[in-house]
């Protein structure tokens, strides 16, 4: 399930607060869960979700199991200069996933 | 139509539909999380707004957001959000780092509550004081659920 | 069911047995009320999503925020995918999906000649699969079948649902009907009983919709997952305590086919979320 989408405004004025949606597909399996013989699926989870603005770090979040599947994660920036928004989500076993946006500031 | 709908509305209560199992989470584990992020330092309230549906149509999947009321600049901004719950087997929901660049300082994300309990939302700011707000909510059962198959 | 959590001023009186949704209240429920249901009138027809809450609306109407976009990128590029012996692609034969594909969805399950039943959209999109692109089969509620029927059925987005009752069609039509119509399960409930006549009432803190599937397959909040009708259906035998169809029986497909029927008229809302 290695998808993901990102809203980010294609265009902004210096200076001009964007939003920033993000979804990403994954199950966030909690570890909380019993299967129909009892047994304890064991937690897959996305941990860490890093946005990065030409290179600076401008968002970060540690995500639990408490967050739902699927994990929506909206966020605002700055617009301060033309570039990319690179946004990347690391879990258990290994998952890492990367997506870039372009944003064209005037 | 719906008294019970409208008196959980009046009382600012929270309905919910869950299909989880007992928790293993208690009030204390929650402070004590809270505690391992805030340190001794006190925590006021004000500031932070958490939001949470007025009707929750499933536990699974509610919709949160938090903002916090601050002019976000080098001098006096928000360095970090932090969102626990009280009955849930984890006391964590989610930790966000923030910082001047933000423009605002709030964040919106979809969580999972497993019982009727209470959410806390602390903010971190710059100058190392620590703000909170919390809202209590009420769970149900949701009828047509399928066994984990 | 008796970890059921109440009310706090509830709780602090003594101990009190409460009735709301349990299975009692069904069952006094349903010896009230004869079963043998009219249908609803048309201009009493409503969408679940009218029964949501307004959180719950935001996220179908957003696709940035509806997490079935993830699954319509996968389908659409397996629209595109060239697969099986044959190796042919969808859009080999079929195109452009949003324009060859605009009111599929709207009308199926529709009939097959060669099958002499009807089929629903999954199936027909698997006879394709084995048909023209010689590949296996997708297996029911797989990521792919789901992702696929997803893709196809949004294409159908904003078109009146349209099921025509012909000669061939009605026999399943009626036995469609008359499974909706019969008490079933441990809780000896129909169809009919909770969608018909009681909608808009609540079950155990969620409104019961009038049932109509405008909207699969769909994002459920109880699956954290997309799922498609049939899935949905046998959540729904498994709440009144039946034995549910395996995925792919007659009687399913004969059930979607009222329903869909039953619907006629309202629009498509694919992908939808529903709790």
């Amino acid at each position: 399930m290695a998808r993901a989408v990102v809203t980010v405004p294609p265009k902004a004025k210096r200076g001009e607060i964007i939003e920033i949606r993000t979804l990403v597909g994954h199950p966030m399996e909690s570890g909380f869960r019993h299967d129909n013989f009892g047994r304890p699926i064991a937690r897959n989870i996305i941990t860490q979700f890093v946005c990065t603005y030409n290179g600076t770090e401008i968002f970060r979040a540690d995500l639990f199991p408490a967050i739902s599947a699927n994990p929506l994660l909206a966020f605002t920036t700055v617009a301060t200069e033309t570039g990319t928004l690179e946004f990347k989500w690391t879990g258990d076993n290994d998952f890492a996933l990367t997506a870039t946006a372009p944003i064209a500031v005037d | 139509m719906n008294t019970r709908r409208e008196f959980l509305l009046a009382t600012g209560a929270i309905a919910l539909a869950v299909h989880c199992r007992p928790s293993e989470a208690t009030p204390a584990t929650m402070q004590e999380a809270i505690r391992k992020v805030v340190g001794d330092a006190e925590i006021r309230r004000g500031k932070v707004k958490l939001d949470l549906p007025p009707l929750i149509d499933n536990g699974n999947v509610i919709a949160l957001a938090v903002s916090v009321d601050s002019p976000m600049t080098p001098a006096e901004h928000v360095k970090a959000i932090h969102v626990f719950n009280e009955k849930n087997p984890q006391p964590n929901v989610i930790s966000a780092t923030l910082g001047p660049r933000a423009g605002r300082a709030g964040l919106s994300t979809r969580i999972r509550l497993a019982d009727s309990q209470t959410v806390i939302a602390i903010a971190q700011l710059s100058d190392g004081s620590f703000w909170q707000a919390s809202q209590d909510v009420i769970v149900t059962v949701a009828a047509c659920a399928e066994e984990i198959s | 069911m008796d970890r059921r959590q109440r009310l706090r001023a509830d709780r602090d009186r003594p101990h009190r047995r409460r009735l709301s949704g349990s299975p009692i209240l069904l069952l006094v429920l349903a010896l009230l009320r004869p079963s043998g249901a009219a249908e609803i009138a048309a201009e009493e027809r409503r969408s679940g999503y009218e029964f949501m809450s307004a959180q719950t609306r935001a996220m179908q109407d957003d696709e940035a925020a509806n997490p079935a976009t993830l699954w319509l990128l996968d389908g659409e590029a397996l629209w595109t995918r060239k697969d099986g012996a044959a190796g042919v692609a969808c859009a080999n034969c079929h195109g452009d999906a949003a324009t060859t594909m605009r009111g599929v969805a709207a009308r199926y399950p529709a009939f097959d000649a060669a099958l002499a039943r009807p089929l629903d959209l999954e199936q027909r999109i698997n006879v394709c699969r084995t048909g023209a692109q010689k590949a296996a089969p997708f297996d029911y509620e797989s990521r792919e079948l789901l992702a696929l029927t997803a893709y196809v059925a949004r294409q159908s987005r904003g078109t009146p649902i349209r099921i025509e009752a012909d000669a061939t069609l009605q026999p399943f039509l009626d036995r469609g009907r008359v499974a909706y119509e019969r008490r079933q399960g441990q809780l000896n409930l129909s169809c009919a009983q909770c969608h018909d006549q009681n909608w808009s009432r609540t079950l155990a803190g969620n409104p019961i919709t009038q049932a109509h599937p405008t909207g699969y397959p769909l994002y459920r909040l109880e699956w954290q997952s997309l799922g498609s009708l049939q899935r949905r259906l046998r959540n729904c035998l498994a709440g009144v305590r039946a034995e549910t169809y395996p995925f792919g029986a007659p009687e399913l497909v004969e059930l979607e086919l009222y329903l869909m029927w039953r619907a006629r008229g309202m629009e498509v809302e694919t992908p939808a979320v529903r709790p």
